[in-house]
């Protein structure tokens, strides 16, 4: 049985299509408008949405995603409110949900429980920042029967052989950071990016998302042009903390994911673009 | 004759006591690391385990310690304490006289020649109480390394004389306001550069915490003064103590002096933790006696957290225990049973500091304070026959201007206008 991840690359692959994986923090600025954050993204053509819980001490995060978090730790949101929102948005949301998450909270709650209730509220994969495949053994077996995807992260400074490991031990897809750092919005693509995607390719079979520091529908063609899928993350919880009090936080948020896919999806017009 | 700090005591002293390959103390250690940091993690822990058995490497160290720290440093009894408090004999292993004044510099000139020896040209560090920050800052200088402090601005505000030690040491000092804005929120910011510059720069951890190899690493640096320390009770005292005291933050001075005492099954070593205002959440950094199990920074150990896996605040009058985790070794000691670990408040502390600092004209760092005010206790009920060895891991300089908010010293202040005393 495949899930929802692979079955979303299967698609974007027939249909000759880059992906678009969009990132959010679960509960910023707080749980009510980020369920209809998250509604807004699906509307709007994401993929995938990687869903964050917020954790109070996000050592892997630059200064926006950092903010967000505290937003959402401020309004109540918890490991408990994210698989709640993820719940409440399932039955609506066509493409796949990915948590987003450091460690400390999952192991709080229990690996087997967590895994348990992620999976039934919905998740399709879960993704952990501070635990690499050295760490990740029994974690991953839990994801794994719970049936959700594991999904490990890629670096530049990764050697072949734990790319060739993550290979062999990651499901739906393989998430290639593109630079060294912390999460930000950059103005122009890393230029390790498609060198990263090449050897993840010259490993796995699983698709290729690749993100850090995305921000601009140019980026998202550039990736597409190594990658099955770009993620952008920083931009758009800039895009809501900027927007939260404006009263047109939901039409800003499917206007952004409007502008980011304006060069990747099929031309309305018939032009010369792969329909 | 071989000093403590030959390198075929150095020598000895590695090796001993490692975790399991994956960097585990029983259930404790690991390397919680985000991807970027997996490959420089693993290239440091090659780099130390070529170092610490490399006769030229330890022979540098060594040298460094005697002529440039001052080491040994000496162990002494604190007769006008000890008779105040009536009990057992009190020893003092006086690492306040180390160069910069605390312990730090003996990790801090063992990772920061490593650096060298790694070709990194960098160096970024997390400092609380501005003590690692200094050492870190001095081993720079000596060294010819770029350096980079994160600090944050509650600390900053309170150890004002170390952060103007760094910057004359030429030193960065970068200010840190999320969070808690302490010693936690410092490694976090630390750990952002180090994810950014992992290809040249070096991340000098200043204590028994993070990921495999530093706790280990930073044992083992630390260890000198045990190794010291053991040899000159023997000496003044004839034979070994009955408990060896420190205070414990994330516990580096504290395993320092443990290691020379661990196999001594007969000796008790006992840690210190901040009790703060109360053991209550948000107020107290100690660890044992309201922690749980979980992973922060890189490490898995006894951390303050909420139900839901979030970091709880601390607080501590001493910024260097202010702090919600603790060094895994320090988690399996307890464990075992080999290490007990207890904590005194903030109030019980200053009394120490000012007890100290009166009857025995030493000026301890808040820091070691709290490990004095448990001997004292301790003491009192021992009889004269016991010994009690106390690390006083750092001086007190940079504490004076809490202690005088705190209302210490005031005394020496002019009278103020309508004070009829």
């Amino acid at each position: 049985m495949s899930g929802r991840i692979t079955d979303t690359f299967r698609r974007l692959k027939t249909a000759g299509r880059t992906g678009l994986v969009t990132y959010v923090t679960g509960g910023d600025p707080d749980l009510a408008r980020s369920t209809e954050i998250v509604r807004a993204l699906d509307r709007a053509g994401s993929d995938v949405i990687e869903v964050g819980v917020p954790f109070s001490d996000p050592l892997a995060d630059g200064p926006v995603i950092q903010r967000a978090s505290e937003r959402a730790l401020a309004a109540g949101v918890t490991l408990t409110g994210v698989l709640k929102l993820v719940s409440q948005v399932r039955a609506d949301v066509h493409a796949a949900i990915v948590l987003f998450t450091y460690v400390n909270p999952v192991f709080r709650m229990g690996t087997e429980q967590f895994a348990a209730r992620a999976a039934a509220v919905g998740v399709d994969g879960v993704l952990v920042l501070d635990l690499p495949i050295e760490e990740a053994g029994p974690f991953r077996q839990t994801i794994v029967n719970a049936g959700m995807d594991p999904i490990f992260l890629l670096s530049p400074t990764t050697t072949d052989h734990r790319l060739q490991q993550a290979a062999d031990l990651g499901r739906g897809f393989l998430y290639g950071i593109s630079r060294l750092g912390v999460t930000g919005a950059r103005d122009e693509v890393a230029s390790g990016a498609s060198a990263l995607a090449a050897r993840i390719r010259a490993v796995s079979a699983l698709p290729v998302a690749v993100g850090f520091g995305l921000s601009r529908p140019e980026h998202i063609r550039e990736i597409g042009e190594c990658a099955d899928a770009a993620v952008v993350g920083s931009a758009l919880v800039n895009v809501i903390a900027q927007e939260a009090e404006s009263g047109d936080l939901i039409p800003a948020v499917e206007r952004y994911i409007a502008w980011l896919r304006r060069d990747i999806d099929p031309d309305p017009g018939g032009g010369a673009t792969v329909v | 004759m071989t000093t403590n700090s030959s390198p075929e005591r150095i020598a000895g002293r590695t090796g001993r006591r490692d975790p399991d390959e994956r960097g585990y103390f029983g259930a404790y250690g690991g390397g919680f690391v985000p991807e970027t940091l997996v490959a420089p993690v693993e290239e440091l822990r090659a780099a130390y385990f070529s170092a610490r058995t490399d006769e030229q490497f330890q022979a540098e160290l060594a040298t460094l310690l005697e002529r440039y720290v001052g080491r040994p440093t000496p162990v002494y009894e604190a007769v006008r304490w000890s008779n105040h408090i009536g009990g057992a004999r009190l020893l003092l292993k006086r690492e306040d006289l180390a160069h910069t004044g605390a312990h730090k510099i003996n990790n801090a000139l063992g990772q920061a020649l490593l650096a060298v020896r790694m070709g990194k040209r960098r160096i970024v560090a997390e400092t609380g109480a501005g003590q690692h920050g200094v050492a870190t800052a001095t081993a720079c200088a000596l060294l010819g390394l770029e350096c980079e402090v994160y600090m944050g601005v509650d600390d900053i505000a309170r150890q004002g004389l170390n952060v103007v030690r760094m910057r004359l040491l030429g030193a960065t000092v970068t200010p840190v306001d999320s969070g808690s804005r302490t010693l936690k929120d410092a490694i976090n910011e630390a750990m952002r550069d180090w994810v950014t510059t992992v290809e040249h720069t070096h991340y000098l951890l200043g204590s028994v915490l993070g990921p495999h190899p530093y706790p280990l690493m930073v044992r083992e640096f630390q260890s000198v003064i045990g190794a010291e320390a053991r040899d000159q009770v023997l000496a003044l005292v004839g034979g070994l103590p009955t408990a060896v005291v420190a205070c414990v933050g994330g516990g580096s001075n504290a395993l320092g002096i443990f290691d020379g005492f661990v196999d001594d099954a007969a000796v008790r070593l006992i840690g210190v933790e901040a009790g703060g205002e109360a053991i209550v959440p948000g107020r107290h950094a100690a660890r044992f006696a309201a922690g749980t199990v979980g992973v922060l920074q890189g490490t898995r150990s006894i951390i303050l957290q909420d139900q839901h896996g979030n970091i709880e605040p601390t607080h501590s009058v001493s910024a260097g225990l202010d702090y919600a985790s603790v060094g895994p070794e320090h988690a399996w000691l307890r464990d075992l049973g080999r290490a007990e670990y207890t904590w005194v408040s903030d109030t019980q502390a200053l009394h120490a500091f000012q007890e100290i600092t009166k009857l025995e004209g030493i000026i301890p760092a808040l820091e070691s304070a709290h490990a004095l005010a448990h001997a004292a206790d301790l003491a009192a009920g021992l009889a004269r026959e016991d010994v009690v060895l106390v690390n006083l891991s750092g001086r007190g300089d940079k504490d004076v201007e809490i202690v005088t908010q705190r209302g210490l010293g005031a005394s020496v202040a002019p009278p103020t206008e309508g004070d009829d005393a």
